[in-house]
């Protein structure tokens, strides 16, 4: 009973969960409601994986109503691991909010705090399970907007205007999704996206599934933070309260990657994709990504806005990998999405602990704290190698698919680009090294204790993993190459 | 001549686009960049209803003796994508309010200048 | 115990030592044990390794496979094992000199650099063990990482700067030239494992040969080929055992054994000759000799004089290698071993004076070996090892690298070696000439005696193997010829 409707329920849990969770009184029962259904989600989204590891599909009908006139959640490897990356790291970051949440967020809005957070796990994971263009759409929205609450959270002020910008520029860049979809609407008649895949050929030549495409990718291009419109990404991200960032660095954009690809790949299908410059354009933006995400990186004053921009970078690099147009690019761009997930998310644990101890994360407060919080020290430093892409580390997995799809092209200047995104990653992950190592502490008699446990073990989790997967790949490169498989092919 | 009457719903989409668009971009004032986007998406429903209507067509409740039904499915989709709008404007202008309580201003200059005095 | 725990036992155990000086940390003579008895079984586990190899067993060991086709693999061959030797045994007599250094220098956080040092050393021996280029490249990289907290270790502005260099240079090259080749040459064939004669003769058009083999060459930063040699001056703000260790023997000798794998497990010896892939990369081999010796003779500063002569040495080593004959390697490789010895030496001697004397510069050595006449006895020996005189061992790879250049038909370069030998006695030679024969300036009158003990014996230790390794160059000379009899 439970394995035929596993993707519906890891929708509608969190969804009904929601509610609930508002109603109940501030204190801990909000997060132990949240905390209980992440990790069952998690658990949801395992089973659910390894169902489509070989290759199989799941379809399930919404209301019994069939494809292509019910809504229909359809679910390969490709959105299995999607869902798996996301319910796995609601699974990490809820341990991690608990203190930092209570620190952070005002005690009267806990329970409202958790339920928006609920609500944004829900629409991530709607987007990951739909096979239907209209209801993505609409868990976008609900993603996205949950997001904007979840960012004006925030302690500073700025967190307001943050989320302000977010907002402006998120309902622009869903609107243009939406224009998209009512354009290849009008021309098929259809909105599941096997469906379309089925018709659009027929209607290739006609400038309306141009325009559609074209909508569509810039709309979906503003929720990933493509450059040049990701604008909205380094005040989201350095102003949200700590596990949010962690939450949305890991998840957000990955999921809008992943819808990149659902339409570029299936709805649209490579045939189209690739008579468009789509793929070239790919490729210069993401090089335009890399260097200029990484060089104001290193100008940055405060670590959380410099991580922001080391993100950018990062979406850079899977946009490369997804313009290659090739298999090694690709399985390149879904290995990079778990990784950089794993990353990341360690990266901004490890500064939110800072924050938690000292409340701020600029680079002039933080001096000296590495000596006083060691742990909190060495998982930044790990997980920044990793971002690095030293041998080992799973970051280096990613960077070795992505220079070896390179060089198979035999494009030299993009292989450099990449390396060179690499050594600049040096350089201002070292500028956070030193000023937490080697500067004096700010204030020499208030010494400063370790992070809490409660923060530090899901950091440690996360930059254990990031070993581990360096090591032992054989899960995420065997997921992203029958991934790339299902996105290449025809899907029936 | 057909191209501009007979495509009439199309003119009045891009016009209303165009404006909401450029409202959004062009306005200091956030309370006006969100009724710029409000117009935006406005624009967008109209697309899809007016190419949901059929030519000849009644409206979509199955009656005696009719044969030619309007598309009801662009009605349904636009219903949703009112209540996606109206919960973001809700959420944009509480924003707003948060932000008039905080900086004391709605004016997109004067916020920036108070957070770049910092 | 097999052969395949001792190797990773011999990667393990320095872990393990490292854990231990952490946990001892308030202790100093318990963590001073930890560090020695962790040192003195690595070195009876070296040795051990070796007599197996000499029996012939063949020692592998495959561990995961984080990419296909590059697994993390360990194979013990003659090059390796003589580089795991000189390092394995040389960590248990800095560990000796470094107790007697870090003590009376009184210097802090002693703690993280018996740590950190352990794990360096870790580091070292899984590049010695390397099976293939991606292992290798593994431990290469987190040698850098691990070394790069001890030259930073006394955290003065000073050393933040020579820190960041060394960080610098060293994985800018790393990535952006080594990685780069690493993987061309996997494109190209599918693997990274160390074949003998070489793995990409068939694959590759010989016009690229010399492309690929120079970002090798530059992208192994740590043999300090000029333009890329900058960071060793700069890491020598560490404090002297961590010069003496990494940059004399670990460091930079991971670099030039990764040369000397990269020519003849990678390339083929034989495909280098014949495709003249090192015709023009000689030359800046031979320049990196000439001009760092004539920049170490205008350093005052005693510890810039013998960094600069390394940087020297080092291309000696690199120049074996790109000439890729049969005595050529093994003068290369023989000069590893002669040249830890002898380095060491001189960079305990350096440290001494800066102890004992509390002098950094030549200048002010003037009439000192009155004083500490052992140490600059020990340094002098050094430095005719260097030199390449007999009865020191230095004079035996010399004699093999200079042959392989009249093998090679490269006389000029045979000029270059002498000039340079000569340039050697100047700057180095001219540092006991001070000590014993120049009279004592007035204001180094107060008398401050030898050096600490323990530094004395470590000293005696290195040079005395400076004179044994004339005699009977065993095991270091069979294992160089294994290495060039055994590719086809």
């Amino acid at each position: 009973m439970i394995e035929t409707h596993t993707s519906l329920l890891l929708v509608v849990i969190p969804l009904l969960a929601a509610p609930v969770t508002a109603i109940l009184p501030n204190g801990r029962l909000p997060w132990l409601l949240t905390l209980a259904v992440s990790w069952l989600c998690f658990v949801l989204a395992i089973w659910q994986f390894m169902q489509v590891m070989d290759g199989s599909v799941i379809s399930y009908e919404l209301g019994g109503w069939e494809p292509p006139w019910g809504i229909e959640y359809r679910i390969d490897i490709v959105n299995a691991f999607v869902a798996l990356i996301v319910a796995g790291m609601a699974a990490v970051t809820l341990p991690y909010a608990l203190l930092s949440v209570e620190q952070e967020i005002p005690k009267d809005r806990i329970s409202l705090f958790y339920a928006t957070l609920l609500l944004c796990l829900d629409g991530l994971l709607g987007i990951a399970m739909t096979g239907d263009v209209f209801n993505l759409f609409v868990f976008l929205e609900i993603s996205s907007l949950s997001s904007y609450t979840l960012i004006s959270m925030g302690r500073q002020r700025k967190a307001l205007t943050a989320s302000y910008q977010y907002l402006i520029m998120g309902t622009i860049g869903a609107t243009f999704l939406l224009i998209g979809i009512g354009l290849i609407y009008s021309e098929t008649g259809s909105l599941n996206m096997v469906d379309l895949n089925n018709r659009l050929p027929a209607v290739f030549e006609h400038r309306t599934v141009h325009t559609a495409f074209a909508f569509i990718v810039v709309g979906v291009g503003l929720k990933l933070a493509m450059f040049p419109l990701h604008l909205w990404l380094p005040n989201a991200y350095t102003y949200a309260p700590s596990a949010v960032t962690v939450f949305l660095a890991a998840t957000a954009t990955k999921v809008a990657v992943y819808v990149m690809l659902r339409m570029v790949f299936n709805v649209f299908s490579t045939g189209f994709a690739y008579v468009t410059p789509t793929d070239d354009m790919f490729l210069l933006l993401g090089v335009f990504g890399v260097v200029f995400a990484s060089i104001s990186a290193i100008g940055q004053k405060d670590a959380k806005r410099l991580l922001a921009y080391s993100s950018v970078a990062q979406i850079g690099y899977i946009l490369l990998g997804i313009g290659f147009a090739s298999a090694l690019g690709l399985t390149a761009a879904v290995v990079h999405i778990f990784n950089h997930a794993l990353m990341k998310a360690a990266l901004f644990m490890a500064v939110g602990a800072l924050v938690y101890r000292i409340g701020s994360s600029h680079i002039t407060q933080i001096r000296g704290l590495g000596r006083q919080m060691p742990w909190t020290f060495g998982a930044l430093v790990i997980a920044g190698l990793s971002l690095i892409g030293v041998p080992g580390t799973a970051g280096f997995i990613s960077k070795w698919y992505l220079v070896l799809a390179a060089i198979e092209q035999q494009a030299w200047v993009i292989a450099i680009v990449i390396l060179a995104g690499s050594l600049l990653a040096v350089i201002y992950i070292w500028k956070l090294v030193e000023a937490l190592f080697f500067q004096p502490a700010i204030d020499d008699t208030k010494s400063v204790r370790e992070a809490p446990l409660s923060l530090l073990v899901p950091t440690w989790i996360l930059v254990l993993a990031n070993i581990y997967f360096g090591l032992n790949t054989e899960l995420t490169v065997n997921a992203a190459t029958i991934a790339v498989q299902v996105l290449e092919n025809i899907p029936q | 001549m057909d191209f501009i009457f007979g495509h009439y719903n199309y003119w009045i989409v891009i016009i209303l686009m165009m404006a909401g668009f450029y409202t959004v971009i062009s306005r200091g004032n956030l309370i006006k960049k969100i009724t710029g986007l409000n117009i935006f998406q406005t624009s967008v429903f109209l697309l899809y209803i007016s190419i949901g209507n059929v030519e000849g067509g009644t409206t979509p409740i199955i009656a005696e003796g009719v044969e030619q039904y309007s598309n009801p499915l662009p009605h349904v989709l636009i219903l949703t994508a009112i209540v996606v709008g109206v919960a973001t404007t809700a959420l944009g202008l509480a924003l707003v309010v948060r932000i008039r309580e905080e900086y004391g201003t709605i004016e997109e200059e004067d916020i920036h200048k108070q957070d770049e005095s910092l | 115990m097999t052969g395949q725990w001792l190797m990773i036992l011999a990667i393990a155990l320095p872990l393990a030592g490292a854990a231990g000086i952490v946990l001892c940390g308030r202790w100093p003579n318990l963590r001073e044990s930890v560090t020695l008895v962790t040192a003195v079984s690595l070195g009876l586990i070296v040795i051990e390794l070796y007599s197996r190899l000499q029996q012939g067993a063949s020692l592998t060991l495959q561990l995961v496979e984080p990419l296909p086709g590059l697994p993390i693999y360990f194979a013990i061959e003659p090059l390796g094992m003589l580089f795991a030797l000189v390092a394995g045994l040389l960590w248990f007599v800095t560990s000796v000199y470094a107790i007697g250094y870090m003590r009376s220098h009184k210097e802090k956080n002693q703690t993280r650099f018996y740590a950190m040092f352990a794990i360096a050393i870790a580091s070292t021996m899984g590049t010695a063990f390397a099976g293939n280029m991606f292992t290798l490249f593994l431990f290469y990289e987190v040698l850098t990482l691990s070394t790069y907290p001890l030259v930073a270790h006394t955290g003065t502005e000073e050393a933040k700067r020579g820190a960041r260099t060394y960080l610098g240079i060293l994985l800018g090259t790393s990535i952006g030239l080594q990685l780069l080749a690493i993987m061309i040459t996997y494109s190209l064939t599918g693997t990274l494992d160390f074949r003998e004669g070489g793995i990409v003769a068939e694959h590759l058009d010989p016009a690229w040969v010399g492309v690929l083999y120079a970002l090798f060459i530059f992208g192994i930063g740590k043999a300090a080929v000029m333009p890329f040699h900058r960071w060793l001056p700069a890491a020598m703000v560490a404090p002297t055992p961590v010069s003496a260790l990494l940059h004399a023997v670990a460091v930079v000798k991971a670099g030039v054994f990764t040369v000397l794998k990269v020519t003849v497990y990678i390339f083929g010896t034989d495909f280098i000759v014949s495709s003249s892939a090192s015709d023009w990369l000689i030359w800046f081999a031979a320049a990196t000799i000439l001009l760092a010796s004539l920049v170490a003779m205008n350093q005052d500063n005693l510890k810039r004089r013998l960094a600069y002569s390394t940087v020297s040495q080092l291309s000696y080593i690199v120049l074996g290698a790109l000439l890729a004959t049969e005595s050529s390697i093994i003068g290369g490789a023989l000069h590893i071993t002669m040249h830890a010895f002898a380095k060491i030496t001189l960079f305990f001697a350096a440290g001494a004076i800066l102890v004992a004397a509390h002098k950094t510069e030549v200048s002010q050595l003037n009439g000192l070996g009155r004083q500490m006449p052992l140490t600059f006895l020990f340094f002098t020996i050094g430095a005719c090892s260097i030199i390449g005189l007999p009865p020191f061992g230095g004079m035996w790879s010399k004699w093999y690298l200079a042959m392989g250049t009249i093998e090679a038909g490269q006389y000029m370069l045979l000029g270059v070696l002498m000039l340079s030998s000569l340039l050697n006695i100047v700057y180095l030679l001219a540092i006991p000439a001070r000590a014993f024969f120049s009279k004592a300036t007035s204001a180094d009158n107060h008398f401050h005696g030898e050096a600490p003990w323990t530094c004395l014996v470590a000293m005696s230790l290195s040079s005395l193997m400076c004179i044994v390794l004339f005699f009977n160059p065993e095991p270091f000379y069979s294992l160089a010829r294994m290495l060039v009899t055994q590719a086809p």
